[in-house]
């Protein structure tokens, strides 16, 4: 399925598809709809400093809400792009050699975005740093903080080798020299990465109270979710904001297309297990909560937005001979992809750990005494604005840190422009 | 034993006779930790001054053998009331020095009869404010009608003896005293909520700043009710015998923003009293004091054959126990 023989090319090669008219227009919506984004976000996120989590309607039987979902959300991208820039650093796969940059600087960005998303949802902001000063071991969260600052600070430095390489010109010696460095720091990346994120997973797997969270697969599958959603967003950024529109482009889309497709099938497998395992009987702790999630009252999570809008149509989309339609059904599952971090979190928290509970002592002013959950306008907000946020952070730098294209080329096309 | 310390480390193995987890069940544990701890020491040596067991906060409250406490003088009598036998336990295990204690709780499940005083009197005692609560009375109907029966069940922090919460803690802000209570230390607790998700008996809640004044009515009829709580909610509370004013703001005061959970009333016990709870049980049917002495009421009926703890199968060893 090469796109080079593909019959139907609309583009030249090495010209911007659309007018310049045209692309200004769509620049201006884009523009415009983040404005509403930020506000909206930025209002929330004033309030949360302010007030702190008085707004939030998670509670004290369900503590985790929309912001821990968010967090890993972003965490399983920053980890997803990151092992795919390893494709081209550590194991040198050609076809993907031109998105090695881009990879990492949007692993970057999603950390920031995370890492944002976690501190807003601490009940003592001021005090995150007592991770640093008094850790302890034996927690599984100490140990993903210690774990994705490190991956952090490797990250940085990555990135700071690339794109020197790609601001200015060095001799083949310093770009030897560099190849080694990015190996170097791609080979302790790979299993740092790994350990974070299969941290995350480990995280909610390693706590034995939630029968639901409580499985060996969850590191896995947080690692194979970090891929799709990762993979995923990076082939949609391709598709859609790369600056060529040649085969060469085309041939990216459909290579990136075909691994998305293939995790995507292997994420469906493990939690074909993950669902069936457990519940195939129908009896059980697990059973229960499963039936929550595909019939409950929030069935439309896993059917609709995950199962349709992130599976099959998505699917469809990436076989498709045509590299917008890829980029539309990479951008579903990046998207869709929140309802499956969402389906991790909440229903390993609604079931009452004694039977009774839910009405034992109730809370009439707060709510906080509640076995069910919907995020606040609050909630949705303040990510909105850590979105927001990070879509800012990410023009900038994939407009000012020259992260794609031909290094030859980049003071070339200044001119000609 | 590996330099860095831990709050397991701290504690000696349980000394209850009626222990479930046989020696294997110890020995792996114990590998687990030393495994872990290693791991740590290997990362956490440059701060090797930060020995997370002796942290001055995990020492300090709970105080040595006091001798403030007044010596009980009531001598026993045949039908005195239980509560006189408890306060003259309590007096003997304050004696002794505090690694000695082991507190524990029987509730006796036929007598209570679900009047909550329990609940209401441990708010009032540590200045709850709404959502969070400390020992909740689940009322569960059992049979189907006409044919039913209740039963009552209060729920205190188990103070488990393998306490999961406490391990899942990334910045050791909780841990266990020698005495067996589990602790937390609200000037650390950074409010990320994992041991509320840990806790397999849901016995910690999250402060989130509410107050019993939110929403309330105003206008003039409201004007006394409402000086009343504002009165309530700028009173501090004592847990681990500190003074603790909570407020909301841009940086909230502790302990809004923390996890909280029962204690045993450890601010009550220093002094000589039995925990709230256990002072005002219309049914006498919470009974607390020290297990590691034979002679006390709680641990001659934490032997009882009816008596039993809730999970049993998960290991965490609680402290209090059920009469059926
Ligand atoms: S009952 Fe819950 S909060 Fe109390 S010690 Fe056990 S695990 Fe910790
Ligand atoms: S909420 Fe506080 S006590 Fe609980 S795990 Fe987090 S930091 Fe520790």
């Amino acid at each position: 399925m090469s796109a080079a023989t593909q019959p139907d090319t609309h583009v030249a090669p090495n010209r911007p598809g659309r007018s310049i008219d045209e692309h200004r227009v769509i620049l201006s919506v884009a523009a415009f709809l983040w404005l509403i984004l930020a506000v909206f976000g930025a209002v929330g996120i004033v309030q949360r400093l302010l007030l702190g989590e008085q707004l939030t309607t998670y509670s004290s039987y369900i503590p985790w809400g929309l912001w821990v979902a968010a967090y890993i959300y972003f965490i399983g991208l920053s980890a997803g792009a990151f092992l795919l820039s390893s494709l081209v650093y550590v194991f040198g796969v050609r076809q993907l050699e031109a998105i090695g940059p881009l990879a990492l600087f949007t692993a970057a960005v999603t950390l920031a975005m995370a890492l944002l998303s976690i501190l807003f949802d601490l009940g003592h902001m001021e005090r995150f740093w007592e991770v640093f000063l008094r850790p302890q071991f034996h927690s599984m969260m100490a140990w993903m903080v210690w774990l994705y600052a490190a991956y952090f600070l490797l990250l940085l430095a990555e990135l700071a080798i690339v794109l020197r390489q790609r601001w200015s010109r060095l001799n083949d010696e310093q770009l030897a020299r560099d190849r080694t460095r990015l190996r170097v720091l791609g080979t302790i990346g790979v299993p740092l990465a790994i350990a974070f994120h299969g941290g995350v997973g480990a995280l909610f797997g390693t706590v034995v109270a939630r029968e639901y969270w409580n499985t060996a697969i969850f590191p896995i599958i947080f690692l194979t979710g970090a891929l799709v959603s990762g993979g995923a967003l990076i082939t949609a950024i391709v598709a859609f904001l790369w600056p060529t529109l040649d085969s060469g482009w085309r041939e990216l889309v459909a290579y990136l297309s075909r691994v998305v497709i293939l995790l995507v099938l292997l994420d469906l497998l493990l939690e074909f297990a993950e669902y069936s395992i457990p519940s195939w009987y129908q009896v059980g702790a697990e059973y229960n909560l499963i039936t929550y999630i595909l019939f409950g009252p929030y069935w439309y999570v896993f059917w609709v937005v995950h199962l349709l809008l992130g599976v099959v149509v998505p699917v469809i989309l990436l076989t498709r001979r045509h590299a917008l339609a890829q980029g539309f059904g990479a951008v579903l599952v990046a998207i869709t992809f929140f309802a499956v971090r969402l389906d991790l979190v909440i229903p390993g928290l609604i079931a009452p750990e004694l039977q009774g509970l839910e009405h034992a002592y109730l809370d009439p002013i707060g709510n906080r005494l509640v076995y069910s959950y919907m995020p606040s306008l609050f909630e949705w907000q303040v990510t909105a604005g850590v979105l927001a946020l990070g879509i800012a952070l990410f023009v900038v730098g994939y407009r000012f840190l020259r992260l794609v294209g031909p290094v030859q080329d980049v003071a070339a096309e200044g001119d000609a422009r | 034993m590996p330099p860095l310390g831990s709050p397991h480390q701290a504690v000696a193995p349980p000394e209850d006779p009626t222990d479930a987890a046989g020696p294997s069940g110890l020995e792996r544990r114990d590998f687990l930790i030393k495994a872990a701890a290693m791991l740590a020491a290997g990362v956490a040596f440059p701060w090797g001054g930060l020995d997370v067991a002796v942290l001055p906060a995990q020492t300090s409250s709970a105080g040595a053998t006091d001798p403030a406490v007044p010596a009980f003088a009531i001598s026993p009598q045949a039908d005195e009331d239980v509560l006189i036998r408890m306060q003259r336990d309590l007096a003997r295990a304050l004696r002794k020095p505090i690694e000695q204690r082991r507190w524990g709780m029987v509730i006796d499940t036929r007598k209570c009869v679900a009047c909550m005083s329990c609940t209401v009197a441990c708010v009032m005692e540590n200045k709850l404010p709404p959502g969070v609560v400390y020992r909740p009375v689940i009322d569960t109907e059992i049979g189907t009608y006409p044919n039913v029966t209740r039963q009552f069940l209060p729920r205190p922090c188990m103070q488990c003896d393998n306490p999961p919460c406490v391990s899942v803690c990334p910045v050791n802000a909780t841990w266990k005293r020698p005495d067996g209570i589990i602790e937390i230390d609200y000037d650390v607790c950074i409010g990320c909520r994992y041991c509320i998700t840990a806790c397999p008996y849901q016995a910690r809640t999250f402060d989130f700043g509410e107050n019993w004044t939110n929403n309330a009515a105003t206008g003039a009829p409201a004007a006394l009710a409402l000086a009343g709580a504002a009165q309530y909610e700028n009173e501090p509370n004592f847990e681990y015998s500190e003074r603790w004013n909570r407020a909301n703001g841009p940086i909230p005061t502790s302990p809004v923003g923390n996890a909280r959970k029962c204690h045993f009333c450890a601010h009550r016990l220093v002094d000589g009293l039995l925990p709230m709870c256990v002072t005002t049980c219309l049914g006498r049917a919470t009974i607390f004091g020290d297990l590691n002495d034979p002679e006390a009421l709680v641990t001659e009926l934490a032997a009882s054959s009816n008596a039993i703890r809730l999970k049993e199968d998960l290991g965490t060893e609680p402290k209090v126990f059920y009469l059926l």
